[in-house]
């Protein structure tokens, strides 16, 4: 394919490069580029059976009823569809978000609901109107990767609390606090993905999702939940969401249409208490004025059709399935060394290998066999993770889900071998031991070790 | 003057390929060539028969495109390219067979061991590492013999830490070297023809190693070029880096880097394929000689058009 010339002015000359370098600001000392990203452009390739990803399997979409509602957009609203909207989106998406929280027992006041360009813009906003340079912002370990590059480019220090089974461990999180008053200083906010967390699949048990809550109050403090996943259930009773516990006072709610319906048509949402959706609207019109008007009309369309539940059931039963095949892959293809979670939702496993094996080199190794997955330090601000991995089983079909496991296990087979060869002895794990790890209920998580390991 | 720009690839340096490739090809256009993107895949010899380029410029890094096998290819299609030819890339992008080249040339290169993982798996070399550790001494470098950028590429400060970087090493090749820490200055040296360009120091900015993250992002790296060296230390650096450049039977242009140590330069490798891209150490090396990078890409286009003249 011909390309178009002059695309771009190159940076040729030395002088050129010292000049951008004078003229960056401060905060982009913080957002770095990596060997990881270089690694992850691989990925891309057609022939690699990518479980790095976090994508939905937008392909069981009825393509007919995304054309009849385009179509009917055209016809009867194509002015209004191509024009500016408001910045807090229109009242008729706000409806349908409104839905989709009350599948989850929720009922924010309409007024307190802004939409986004996805869940990710929800998180800018709440870092851009709460964060100063050197703020504190404590979120889980491991943490959504893709938080990790927000909370920095506003220059917070980001604390990391150790999560288990049931999510993040609040006597962990209290201590933390307990460090910060030594200190005199306050965390902006808790940011958590309570339900099957993006990295980990955990969730956040009822127990310790009331006890946050009581902490929340109790100290006046914010606690922001991203929730992308609270739909995707495949077996067992939902928890309550924090934004319900609390009411919605002190926690703020980011919820996104990505992961339930397309992450193409860019659509989330963030509820906060009036005062700060007040600067909330603020941010958002200097960041981009408005969400796309047109996705929004697309999504009122869908909702009008009244099966956006039976959708949802659909992706929960495809994903289910895949869920199944990947920890049974698990099971037949990684050594007995390893752990990982089996989670009851969401789109991700978290699998930890012997603590000699860096699954970013791994991921080097992998590709060399047309595999890949997010390595885990990815999750962590402090370089921690590197014996872990996320996987995602929502991307790609059943047999592609087999066969990656398949790959991945073979060259941790290898590298056990070559470390078993090279220390003249079989590698262990050597805290936990192996009676803790593969079952799901006896599961002592791999995150367990790193907080040994820390500070 | 039709140039096929070959870049991309499978290799782990495909992103950095992409820059120094999409650099050139606007240095080209603006150079008033016809620049053909070629993203090397496997339709590479389909697409160089239909485009018929009169000469094939390579920016394409690590295996495939810098070990030889693009060069051989471009050779039987009897299209010239840019660059040291087939025997030269293939040595330069084994780190182990480069060493030994060097040192068969008395160019000064650390000590170091190779091995590859059957040594281990099959051999009982584990045995003998403990030997070869107190040889070397600690703190000591353990790299895969093929790759770039760093990646791979782990320090062990002491004898527990060596089988892990090892696992790490071979996750990126068969064949891994432990080499001699040198602590000194990191020095690379752009030769061009046969001539040398102006000496590159990298001071990493945040005093970390010149690893992968710091080469490629602007702002991380410092660099000074002309280096700070006195007349001495600048002869003994360019001759050791010509003397490597020989040694390895390189031609067209390649990047020698270096150590500058208490007991003088030493060669650590060869580049034979050196990245272009707006952070690259050879762009400003020339830069500094007066070379714009369009000068650049035109003389390096203008070697490769000679050589291919030469051997026909």
């Amino acid at each position: 394919m011909p390309e178009p010339p002059h695309r771009r002015r190159a940076h040729t000359r030395t002088q050129d490069l010292e000049r951008y370098a004078g003229l960056f600001a401060e905060r982009t000392g913080v957002m770095r580029s990596s060997a990881m990203r270089d690694l992850m452009a691989i990925t891309a390739r057609p022939e690699v059976i990518s479980l790095a990803g976090g994508l939905p399997d937008t392909s069981t979409f009825p393509p007919k009823s995304f054309a009849a509602q385009m179509t009917r957009i055209a016809q009867e609203s194509a002015a209004e569809a191509l024009q500016y909207g408001p910045t807090e989106g229109f009242e008729e998406t706000v409806d349908c978000i409104l839905q989709v929280m009350g599948a989850e027992g929720m009922l924010p006041d309409p007024q307190d609901v802004i939409v986004t360009t996805g869940g990710q813009q929800a998180i800018d906003l709440v870092a851009k109107t709460l964060v100063d340079p050197g703020d504190v912002v404590i979120c889980e370990a491991p943490t959504y990767p893709g938080a990790v590059p927000v909370f920095c480019s506003y220059q917070a220090e980001v604390v990391q609390v150790e999560c288990d089974q049931d999510g993040m461990r609040i006597e962990d999180l209290e201590e933390v606090l307990g460090e910060l008053d030594a200190e005199g200083r306050r965390p902006k906010f808790v940011y958590s993905v309570p339900t099957f967390q993006n990295p980990a699949g955990v969730t956040m048990s009822l127990d310790r999702r009331r006890r946050l809550i009581e902490l929340a109050r109790s100290r006046e403090m914010l606690v922001v939940e991203d929730n992308p996943y609270g739909l995707l259930r495949y077996e067992g009773e939902a928890l309550e969401p924090l934004y319900k516990l609390d009411g919605g006072d002190y926690v703020l709610y980011l919820g996104t249409f990505s992961k339930i319906l397309s992450p193409g048509i860019r659509l989330g949402w963030l509820c906060a208490p009036p005062p700060v959706m007040e600067k909330v609207v603020l941010g958002k019109q200097a960041a981009d004025l408005c969400t796309s008007t047109l996705t929004q009309y697309f999504v009122r369309e869908y909702f009008a059709e009244g099966r956006w539940r039976e959708y949802i059931e659909s992706l929960a039963e495809l994903y289910r399935h895949r869920r199944d095949v990947m920890v049974a892959a698990l099971r037949e293809f990684f050594p007995a060394e390893a752990a990982w979670t089996e989670p009851g939702g969401g789109l991700f496993i978290w699998a930890t290998l012997p603590d000699f094996i860096d699954t970013g080199d791994l991921l080097a190794r992998a590709l060399r066999d047309d595999v890949a997955f997010v390595p885990g330090q990815a999750a962590y601000v402090d370089g921690r993770g590197r014996n872990s991995m996320r996987l995602n089983f929502s991307g790609v079909g059943e047999d592609e889900i087999r066969e990656g496991i398949s790959r991945i296990g073979k060259v941790i087979a290898e590298q056990m071998d070559l470390y078993g060869a090279l220390t003249r002895e079989h590698p262990h794990m050597p805290a936990g031991g192996a009676e803790d790890m593969g079952g799901i209920d006896s599961l002592v998580l791999p995150f367990k070790k790193a907080a040994e390991g820390g500070p | 003057m039709k140039v096929a720009v070959l870049k991309g690839g499978k290799s782990l340096e495909r992103g950095v390929s992409l820059r120094s490739g999409a650099r050139v090809e606007d240095a080209l256009a603006r150079l008033g060539h016809d620049a053909v993107p070629l993203d090397a895949g496997a339709d590479l010899v389909e697409r160089l028969l239909a485009d018929t380029p009169e000469v094939a410029f390579i920016a394409m890094h690590g295996p495939g495109g810098e070990d030889g096998t693009t060069q051989e290819l471009l050779e039987i299609l009897g299209i010239p390219f840019t660059g040291p030819g087939v025997a030269a890339c293939a040595v330069c992008t084994d780190k182990s067979l480069a060493k030994h080249a060097l040192k068969a040339a008395g160019v000064p290169t650390p000590a170091w061991f190779a091995f590859n993982q059957t040594a281990f798996r099959e051999l009982g070399a584990a045995e003998a590492l403990g030997g070869l550790e107190q040889r070397l001494g600690f703190p000591l470098v353990v790299k895969p013999s093929r790759g770039g950028s760093a990646l791979g590429v782990r320090f062990a400060a002491a004898e527990p830490e060596v089988p892990e970087a090892l696992v790490a090493a071979f996750s990126y090749d068969d064949r891994v070297v432990l080499e001699r820490y040198v602590d000194g200055r990191e020095l690379a040296v752009g030769v061009i023809g046969s001539e040398a360009l102006p000496i590159v120091e990298a001071i990493p900015a945040d005093g970390d190693r010149y690893d992968f993250e710091a080469r490629y992002e602007i702002g991380r790296t410092r660099f000074e070029c002309p280096a700070n060296l006195d007349e001495a230390e600048r002869v003994e650096v360019t001759e050791a880096a010509l003397a490597a450049y020989r040694a390895l039977g390189c031609s067209g242009f390649a990047r020698v880097d270096l150590i500058l140590g208490a007991d003088g330069p030493q060669v650590l490798e060869v580049n034979a394929v050196p990245g272009l891209t707006d952070t690259s150490l050879l762009p400003q090396a020339a830069e500094a000689a007066g070379l714009s990078f369009e000068g650049l890409v035109d003389r390096i286009l203008e070697l490769a058009l000679e050589a291919s003249g030469a051997s026909a």
